[in-house]
């Protein structure tokens, strides 16, 4: 018998190839459906961290009594849903909170059944980790490599593999290394992850909030000691500054803030995609290509020497050039590129399919611009991975990848280079809805 | 790993840092609609969580005033401590404040009551809808938390609305990254909740970080109340205590301020922000576990995350 891969202890984790402190904040999604254990997952390890209310406690203890568990059925937590789902509402991205003493997490939660691949697109545009849930006595199904590959897609390099339910199983070592190599071997053919696996039982609690003790083979760390330790971001102090303006401030004519300088001032806030921007720092403003000073940067009333990336900032400049909204504050040696047309993967949102030709709005950082389908490639399927060539639209759930024509230039990274200004949506002019989301390639 | 109550009951202890990346999400989501959205304002009851957002809102534009208007929707039914409160808080920043009272949508007879002490609280969407019409807003800022109820939970922090002001949870829009889609057709108007997903504890932490002020009915005082099960009743000319009513004076704060007629304060000793946090953050932990509610289970624990503030 082979020894199962141990996770890092967190310990050494924190010393390892990424040496910076966890931030205080991790977003998640668990992946996973209803059968694999995921809402008792999740319900127990708000349970185990002190996150229930004793008014929730007690409601949910006795809907399973009535319902004649002999144990207290913890998906009840999370499962609000009942009265939703006899409304026939449809049942989409929740989003749901509990934090230790070590740290704040936000877990998407996005359920399963038909309109998965748009919730789970949702959920993981914006998380860091995604858990990826796994029945010990089913092993990897078509549902985890679709789980694995849209986490892929969406820039998830932090990958948890829970393999639930070994209680099920009598903890069986071999049974657990058979599924994380088959995990393994499958995940390594769509690029780079970091994978971590978990033995677990969701149900009684073992090695999900705290260590299981009794497992002999096993004595790594929990899952929550995991989630308290990993890193939310890869280091991205190489990243080069990427500065979407939001909006241009002026202060004039009396219109500055009780205790600011009311001198004439001009500034640029928005939110530092990536780097560190300091003081004295020279920007280029796309698409002009205009290059400034730095010669301020404030939160509020605090003014700071250099900004860091998710700092919403206000940046001031040495000299008077036209910047706008929609433009973009970059690192002049290393500046985004000014397109007119991209390469992109899409999922289709909406239950409307995407007319062929047809004309729609692209919201990408703080810039809107008209664009024009110009070009369907192919489909993926998501089950398989499978490439079906040259489709006439999109319908609901579907994964493209795309050929946009833009009216106005847009100023993107590739969204493996940058998730804030490689990414986008895709807005019907008509509805106004959003109907798509996209993730640049090039 | 459990939690030990010692670890987060001293508020040195307790993680701060995730501040920061929620007040940056905060700032980014007021900024997107102070630059899309044509006629933004911010509602602003003179509650701790609008007086957060009001905040925000301030360090959004920085170092511009807040160049938006507030909008309460009076109940007619409020404290006077905070009316007073939201008088002066909106003198402080510059910001023009519009005041629509459900009173006047009971005159229009677009509000009717069952009786007269009926709760007005619910009736407040008629009045604002009205308000929304009349002064032409397609976008109002509310402080509103996903972590209050769990229907919420689900809600967009761009959340449109129809011309009657309903939210449609079958046609919500997608909400992907940061890239918030603030676009309407004339008539409806986005709500938008840049605090959507902070919870009660880190609502208090900021308020301690930032040292926001709020109306003195938050902090512990004395006050007269009538017991009803585990709820304290506040002795008003709205509820005033019945014949039969043994009328204590305890120390007391509220957890919200709404209107009088539906809001309850909860038995505390926290006359402080610093413990009001300890007090939050210890009901998360004495609630661990707790499958029944103890005589040293604070009443703040026992109210934690039931319909906050309500009967």
């Amino acid at each position: 018998m082979t020894t199962p891969t141990q996770p890092t202890d967190p310990a050494d984790m924190i010393h390892d190839e990424h040496d910076i402190k966890p931030s205080g904040l991790l977003r998640f999604i668990t992946a996973g459906s209803v059968d694999d254990g995921k809402s008792t997952l999740i319900g127990r390890l708000l349970y185990d961290t002190g996150n229930v209310a004793a008014d929730q406690l007690a409601s949910i203890e006795a809907t399973s009594q009535k319902r004649g568990l002999a144990e207290i059925d913890w998906s009840l937590l999370t499962d609000g849903l009942m009265a939703e789902r006899e409304q026939g509402i449809t049942i989409d991205v929740a989003y749901r909170y509990f934090s230790t003493a070590k740290r704040k997490f936000i877990i998407g939660d996005a359920p399963g059944h038909e309109q998965y691949t748009r919730n789970m697109v949702t959920a993981a545009s914006s998380a860091d980790l995604a858990i990826l849930l796994v029945d010990a006595r089913k092993g990897v199904i078509t549902q985890t490599r679709r789980h694995a590959y849209l986490a892929h897609l969406l820039g998830i390099s932090e990958l948890v593999l829970a393999v639930n339910k070994m209680d099920l199983v009598d903890w069986q070592a071999s049974v657990y290394q058979a599924i994380v190599d088959e995990f393994n071997g499958f995940i390594s053919q769509l690029g780079r992850h970091h994978v971590q696996a978990f033995p677990l039982s969701a149900l009684t609690g073992a090695n999900l909030a705290s260590r299981a003790t009794d497992i002999s083979w096993y004595d790594g760390p929990s899952l929550l000691e995991h989630l308290e330790y990993i890193p939310a971001r890869r280091d991205t102090d190489l990243a080069p500054v990427r500065l979407p303006v939001q909006r241009v401030v002026r202060v004039m004519l009396g219109n500055a803030a009780s205790g600011a300088n009311d001198e004439e001032f001009r500034g640029y806030q928005g939110t530092l995609a990536s780097g560190h921007l300091h003081l004295g720092d020279e920007v280029a403003v796309l698409p002009s290509g205009q290059q400034a000073r730095v010669t301020g940067i404030s939160i509020g009333e605090r003014a700071l020497q250099q900004a860091n990336e998710d700092q919403a900032i206000v940046v001031a400049l040495d000299r008077d050039i036209d910047v706008s909204r929609g433009d973009m504050l970059v690192a002049p040696a290393q500046p985004a590129q000014v397109v007119r047309t991209l390469t992109a993967d899409i999922c289709w949102l909406s239950e409307q399919p995407m007319q062929a030709r047809g004309k729609y709005l692209i919201k990408h950082t703080t810039r809107t611009v008209n664009a024009l389908f110009d070009e369907l490639l192919y489909r993926v399927d998501v089950n398989t991975l499978a490439q079906q060539a040259a489709p006439e639209t999109a319908a609901m759930n579907d994964i493209l990848r795309v050929r946009l024509k833009l009216q106005q230039p847009l100023l993107i990274d590739a969204y493996t280079d940058n998730r804030t200004t490689g990414s986008f949506i895709v807005i019907d002019p008509v509805t106004l809805n959003t109907v798509a989301a996209g993730v640049i390639v090039e | 790993m459990n939690l030990q109550a010692n670890d987060a009951c001293n508020p040195s202890q307790i993680p701060a840092d995730h501040l920061d990346l929620l007040e940056a999400e905060a700032l980014f989501i007021v900024r997107e609609v102070i630059a899309e959205c044509r006629q933004p304002v911010v509602l602003f009851s003179g509650g701790k969580d609008s007086a957060v957002l009001l905040h925000l809102v301030y360090k959004a534009f920085h170092p511009e005033r807040i160049g938006i208007p507030l909008l309460h929707i009076d109940t007619g039914h409020n404290y006077d401590e905070v009316i007073s409160y939201r008088d002066r808080m909106a003198e402080r920043y510059g910001c023009r404040l519009h005041v629509r009272r459900v009173e006047d949508s009971m005159q229009r007879g677009t509000v009717r009551l069952r009786h007269a002490l009926e709760s007005r609280n619910a009736h407040q969407s008629v009045t604002l809808m009205e308000a929304i019409g009349e002064l032409g807003f397609d976008a109002c800022l509310g402080g509103a938390r996903r972590d209050e109820e769990k229907a919420r939970a689900k809600e967009r922090i761009v959340s449109v609305r129809d011309e009657f002001g309903q939210w449609q949870p079958k046609h919500q829009r997608p909400e992907l990254w940061s890239l918030y889609n603030t676009r309407v057709a004339p008539g409806d108007h986005i709500r938008v909740f840049p605090m959507s997903n902070w919870t009660e504890l880190d609502v208090w932490q900021y308020i301690a970080r930032e040292a926001i002020e709020l109306p003195e009915l938050y902090f512990a005082h004395q006050r007269e109340v009538v017991r009803r099960g585990d709820i304290l009743i506040p002795v008003t000319f709205l509820t005033p205590a019945k014949p039969d009513d043994k009328v204590e004076t305890v120390s007391c704060r509220f957890r919200t301020v709404g209107d009088i007629s539906c809001t309850a304060p909860v038995a505390s000793t926290a006359a402080t922000v610093a413990e009001i946090i300890v007090e939050t953050a210890q009901c998360l932990l004495t609630e661990r576990g707790a499958t029944r509610m103890d005589d040293r289970t604070s009443d703040a624990a026992m109210e934690l995350r039931k319909k906050e503030g309500y009967f």
